[in-house]
């Protein structure tokens, strides 16, 4: 297991992953520091970020003293130098699910973000243009959502009268 | 006269059908700060520099720009990728790729069906390396199932997948080639396409979505006579690619179109978190099948190619010298290709044997669970990637314990490097935007998901 960076927030929360990563679980005010923290400590890439919605999962392993909210964003990081793999993972909740924008540190976060907040209706604080990217722009609801109805299907063309 | 003109009774008009909002580049008055220096590429700091807010033009008039429309329905944007360019003149200021005309939802998708079906899923993603896709799944899936697979299936994956990236980049030089005006290059980079496209035919019994590597291992052993099949691949693919040295590499307008085009250093490639050809191409020797090796990768020898400059021709050279790579390391397959199963023993996770069904209750009763419920994958979660052809494949999935993924999110490398687009056009011609979307090769099944 590797260690968590000089600069990385106190208190941090951590789990051993599977394959030798490190899990790093920070609220959402450690959030923006700790991805800080690792960037200056070699970890040169963020190559993906992405959400879940826990809502019927309830039940996931997370460290004492956590309590697991609705949403959560993935944020997996690499280091090219130390060939390491870091997974920062942190809590949204279900009433305003907002956390800080990658984008001043990993600018390739910007269209990750945009998917996440596309299809969970995750908010990024400090993301530059947060628009719908994959759905069309007049889409109701987020489909990745658990709470999303699949048989429901919107009509895409607004004019369209709908089949029901 | 109107008398005599024939017209159907049709309802008024209703507006337009579809709306894309504010996702489209808006002109520059709409266009917030934050966002105009995003699309000028001004955020693209590195560490130490500041930005210099001179260096944007952010008090041009719109009256002396275009912006105009390229796309979705484009025979060189690969698909359907929509660009929106603000133009001055000939040349392109802003660029913004539209995307999101193939999505599909199969991530959503991929929540409802179950790990032995998830494979005919992701397999559909990038569509010109669906053995790639197959892999990275069945390798995250096996993490989780804290499984092992036999060494034989494991080259069998191995192989299957360099072919499998010899056949996506003959497809890019293929059509790399037509865009900049070979058309010939086109036949022949189908034509040799054709080869790997037959053996897969001949192994799996499909030609394009396989479904052919699963958890735990492969859906069929390789037919008989497949070191002959495989070693024509080899022989004629090498053979032929340094006839396309003759066509392309040394060709006088080729290389005026691209060598020094759209260039890319390494530090907004790594910014912008862009990998495969496009990062090694600004000498960043970055393979994963080199770094952090997975399959067997550390048991073969063969070369990570790297550029210099990160420009147009530095990205053809790659894959073309990648080809020549990865025939190299199917020839190694073939000799070192271990005997014994093609799949993991684990009753949780294969079925029995056929000839089993017949006189065994019990193995049918196994056989109709697996394939109805599917196994259960314990608790947990998982991000594996691997090399595709186009960079980085990652598969993040999220286990509740029960037959179908929680979660399934796939790190799609041609979603992230077309980043990098609006970056590399920046200050070009506009003839050389069709040079910079072929050479970021973005596949973009794979990009809308």
């Amino acid at each position: 297991m590797i260690a968590l960076p000089p600069l990385a927030p106190v208190g941090t929360l951590c789990l051993e992953g599977l394959a030798t990563d490190l899990v790093c679980f920070p609220t959402r005010e450690q959030y923006f520091d700790l991805v800080a923290a690792f960037k200056s400590d070699g970890f040169e890439m963020c190559v993906d970020l992405c959400g879940v919605d826990y809502l019927t999962h309830p039940g996931r392993a997370l460290p004492e003293g956590l309590v697991g909210e609705r949403f959560e964003v993935v944020v997996n990081l690499l280091s090219l130098s130390k060939r390491q793999r870091v997974r920062i993972r942190v809590q949204a909740n279900d009433e305003r699910p907002e956390v800080a924008s990658l984008f001043d540190l990993y600018v390739g976060t910007e269209a990750m973000e945009r998917e996440a907040f596309d299809l969970f209706g995750i908010l990024f604080d400090g993301h530059p243009d947060l628009t719908r990217i994959l759905m069309p722009e007049d889409w109701e609801g987020h489909p990745l959502r658990k709470d999303y109805g699949v048989g429901r299907v919107p009509v895409q063309f607004k004019s369209a009268p709908g089949p029901r | 006269m109107t008398d005599h003109v024939r017209t159907a009774n049709r309802p008024p008009r209703l507006g337009p059908e579809t709306s894309e909002g504010v996702q489209e580049l808006l002109r520059r008055e709409n266009t917030t700060a934050g966002e105009l220096g995003r699309e000028l590429g001004a955020v693209l700091r590195i560490d130490g520099k500041v930005l210099d807010p001179n260096s944007i033009d952010f008090e041009r008039n719109d009256d002396e720009t275009m912006i105009i429309n390229m796309g979705p329905s484009h025979p060189s944007t690969h698909g359907v990728l929509r660009l929106m360019l603000e133009l001055d003149g000939e040349v392109v200021l802003r660029t913004k790729p539209v995307i999101g005309y193939l999505h599909t939802g199969m991530e959503k998708t991929g929540e409802e069906l179950s790990y032995v079906q998830g494979a005919t899923n992701v397999t559909r993603m990038d569509y010109l390396s669906p053995v790639n896709n197959e892999i990275a799944y069945a390798l995250a899936v096996e993490k989780l199932l804290a499984i092992e697979v036999p060494a034989r299936a494991t080259w069998i994956r191995m192989m299957m997948g360099e072919l499998n990236r010899i056949s996506s980049h003959l497809v890019w030089m293929a059509t790399n080639g037509m865009d900049i005006g070979s058309t010939s290059m086109m036949i022949y980079g189908l034509r040799e396409r054709e080869l790997v496209l037959a053996f897969f035919e001949k192994t799996a019994g499909l030609r394009l979505n396989l479904n052919y590597v699963r958890p735990g291992g492969v859906a069929a052993d390789l037919p008989d006579g497949w070191e002959d099949d495989v070693l024509v691949i080899c022989d004629t693919i090498e053979a032929r690619t340094y006839e396309y040295d003759d066509l392309l590499t040394g060709q006088m307008i080729f290389r005026q179109r691209m060598e020094g085009v759209a260039p890319i250093t390494a530090e907004e490639a790594l910014a912008l978190g862009v990998t495969g050809p496009l990062l090694r191409s600004t000498g960043v020797p970055w393979d994963l099948r080199r770094s952090m090796p997975y399959l067997a990768y550390d048991e073969v020898d063969f070369d990570v190619i790297v550029g210099t400059y990160g420009d147009n021709f530095d990205r053809y050279s790659i894959r073309l010298n990648e080809i020549r790579e990865s025939v190299k390391i199917v020839r190694q397959c073939i000799a070192k290709m271990p005997l014994g199963d093609y799949r993991t023993q684990d009753p949780k996770v294969t079925p029995p044997p056929r000839a089993r069904i017949d006189e065994s209750m019990e193995a049918l009763i196994h056989h109709f669970k697996l394939f109805t419920e599917g196994f259960h994958v314990p608790i947990g979660e998982v991000y594996s990637a691997i090399e595709s052809p186009r960079g980085e494949l990652g598969c993040y999935i999220v286990s509740d314990g029960g037959p179908k993924p929680y979660r399934i999110h796939t790190r799609a490398p041609s979603f992230v490097n077309l980043q990098a687009v609006p970056l590399l056009m920046r200050g070009g011609l506009l003839s050389d935007t069709i040079t910079v979307i072929s050479t970021v090769d973005p596949v973009m099944g794979e990009v809308d998901r």
